[in-house]
């Protein structure tokens, strides 16, 4: 593993140019250019607020102010994901050109496609900061967690994009279950909801390692409170292990890709 | 520290023709097969082949190695080996030191970012730094003489621009071992010349080279040992003339077979110099050119024609046994005959090509035609260019104005 991070430390500057090739060309020839950035993410937190006034008109109750919030804020980071995944799985079939000609760790694709999303993460969630700012929502001790629950939740997203690209280059049925995974995915991860609501089933909810990093970002950022640490536990753990599994998996595929892309 | 710089050791490396899976029923024992299977089989399966067998050779430090031989051969598979593109099915290779890969020109240039852009993305691919990058835009830029479209996207560039701008980013790195697949032939001639003269540098600078071409013009000039290969096997390893010829006599052997339905065809052409036969010539050096004439039949009123032709078919010269004076000719069954021609050859530097039939001159019947017999290279001192070399000679005069 250490060799591995030496190889990655080697070509540096590759991953940094693939990140910056691909940041720079999603929004090529658009007018709105990286205003897309922050208005994609706008996009689903409005889904999302339908659906909480869709709820909160059925139970008749009124829609709280911190809902809206925990909507936006976990709303957020489940299109990163989301797009990161669906990103990774088709990095390598894209570059079929430099995978054919010419040699470097095949990885960088994936990681970098990871990356380039984190800079769209990055972008609307400084516009995100500024709303919950001004709403006045957070500031606790607790959003030291944050940062590690972002961590996680990148480790987790990098693993399933390599362990996806390499999958999607053998056999491309994979980028189809992808996208429907990714699209139904939203109704098993309480992005819209809590995961409270589902009563004494929570932990089911809570088996998916999402779940608990979004519930804990909503804890800490919204609620100020403390997340869930034995899940957040779950989630790391799940996340570096399926890390180390996806990478020994795609090193062992990559003398092949050559040949099978 | 041995001198060894590039070494393939008895490699291996197999190959699937069609479809890798066509159906669920093949995929999913294969699948199994894939995942729990170490490939170190040698073992040739259904619809398998060797695209390699038994290839070795070593490159010793600072040397070029050309490598030739006929299209679907395996040259570019090589390459791919050695640059870690695949993994060899079985056998050792070892590269010593960095390695810059020259397999296709532009690989990796993005169409909607501009020059600038792509020289920076395109050159950390091949391996350079971005600080290396930022030192030698400028150099780069100007070898690709495109320095007014740099801020235009490459999608705008017509093909000749791409492929000049791919070649100049991947010209600046410093490898210590380059690959090179027949990328010389982008561009215009002047461009072209370019490219062979960095190339050269690239050598003289100590890096050792491996150089795929079919233009044995430039293998000839860039490398002094060379390696022939066909349907994966190493045909010859040797001295690049040596090779050369060999390559060139191996679509003689194939020849009787071709033309074995004539009453009367062509057997050999061979051409040389005084020192023996070879494929490349100095202008204005004396050759030999032998035509082996076999009859099958009696035939009567024969006359060989002789003709040259440069890399664009223009024919620049063309001789025949009658129009030289010698007459007709005729031969009886199972004869074989052996016409030599001596001749001064004035061409300018270039690739020629060689032809040779035999005709029956009163009826105009050809009997057989082969072209191209051979091919041959001619380089000239003053560095004449086109067909003919007419020895000038240039005087400077300093004229003033009235």
């Amino acid at each position: 593993m250490f060799k591995w991070f030496g190889e990655v430390k080697k070509y540096r500057d590759l991953l940094y140019m693939i990140t910056w090739r691909e940041i720079k060309i999603k929004y090529k020839q658009s007018v709105m250019g990286f205003m897309w950035a922050i208005f994609m993410p706008i996009l689903i937190i409005c889904a999302g607020i339908c659906v909480k006034f869709a709820m909160s008109k059925l139970s008749g109750r009124p829609l709280a102010l911190s809902e809206v919030s925990s909507v936006s804020v976990k709303a957020l980071p489940w299109s990163f994901f989301i797009s990161c995944i669906r990103f990774a799985t088709n990095s390598l079939t894209t570059n079929v050109n430099l995978i054919t000609k010419i040699y470097f760790p095949r990885e960088l694709f994936p990681i970098s496609a990871v990356f380039s999303q984190l800079f769209d993460f990055i972008i609307a969630s400084s516009v995100l900061i500024i709303i919950l700012v001004v709403a006045q929502v957070g500031a606790s001790i607790y959003l030291l967690w944050v940062p590690a629950l972002l961590v996680v939740l990148i480790v987790f997203a990098t693993a399933l994009g390599i362990f996806l690209s390499a999958a999607n280059l053998f056999y491309r049925d994979v980028k189809y279950l992808v996208e429907v995974v990714v699209t139904f995915g939203i109704f098993f991860t309480p992005v819209f909801y809590e995961s409270e609501l589902a009563g004494r089933w929570e932990w089911l909810l809570l088996l998916n390692p999402v779940a608990p990093l979004l519930e804990g970002l909503n804890s800490c950022i919204v609620l100020g409170r403390m997340p869930k640490p034995g899940w957040v536990l779950y989630s790391g753990i799940v996340s570096f292990t399926s890390f180390f599994l996806a990478m020994a998996f795609f090193k062992k595929l990559e003398p092949k890709f050559a040949e099978n892309i | 520290m041995s001198n060894i710089s590039v070494e393939m050791d008895h490699v291996f490396k197999k190959f699937k023709k069609g479809e890798i899976f066509d159906s669920l029923r093949d995929l999913i024992p294969a699948l199994s097969r894939k995942l729990f299977r170490n490939e170190g089989g040698i073992r040739l399966e259904e619809r398998e082949f060797w695209a390699l067998s038994n290839v070795s050779f070593q490159v010793a430090h600072g040397e070029a190695l050309g490598i030739i031989g006929p299209n679907g051969a395996g040259k570019s598979t090589i390459l791919k080996l050695l640059c870690g593109v695949m993994k060899p099915t079985k056998g050792e290779m070892k590269v010593n030191g960095t390695m810059s890969a020259l397999i296709e020109l532009g690989a990796g240039f993005h169409p909607d970012l501009t020059g600038r852009e792509n020289i920076f993305l395109n050159g950390t691919i091949v391996g350079m730094k971005k600080t290396e990058i930022k030192r030698k835009f400028d150099e780069i830029v100007d070898f690709s003489g495109l320095s007014e479209f740099i801020d235009t996207p490459v999608k705008r560039y017509s093909s000749g621009m791409y492929a000049r701008l791919g070649f100049s980013v991947a010209a600046h790195v410093d490898p210590d071992v380059m690959v090179v697949d027949e990328v010389l032939s982008v561009g215009d001639y002047t461009f072209q010349r370019k490219c062979l003269e960095r190339m050269r540098s690239i050598i003289r600078s100590g890096a050792t080279v491996i150089f795929v071409s079919h233009n044995l013009m430039a293998v000839g000039n860039l490398c002094s040992q060379s390696l022939l290969i066909d349907s994966g096997r190493v045909v010859k390893l040797g001295p690049t003339e040596e090779v050369i010829r060999c390559y060139m006599n191996g679509d003689m052997a194939g020849r009787t077979e071709v033309s074995e339905k004539s009453d009367i065809f062509i057997s050999k052409v061979e051409i040389g110099d005084e020192k023996g036969d070879c494929a490349q010539f100095k202008s204005g050096q004396k050759a030999w050119i032998k035509v082996e004439v076999r009859a099958k039949r009696k035939c009567e009123e024969l006359a060989v024609v002789l003709y040259f032709k440069d890399d664009c078919h223009y024919e620049i010269c063309n001789i025949s046994t009658q129009r030289m004076g010698q007459g007709t000719f005729s031969m009886n069954a199972g004869e074989i005959a052996e016409f030599t021609f001596e001749l001064d050859l004035h061409f300018g530097s270039g690739t020629f090509h060689i032809g040779a039939l035999i005709y029956r001159s009163s009826i105009q019947k050809v009997y057989d035609e082969w072209f191209p017999a051979s091919t041959i290279f001619v380089s000239c001192d003053k560095d004449v260019r086109g067909a003919v070399n007419l020895y000038p000679q240039v005087r400077m005069q300093k004229v003033n104005a009235l």
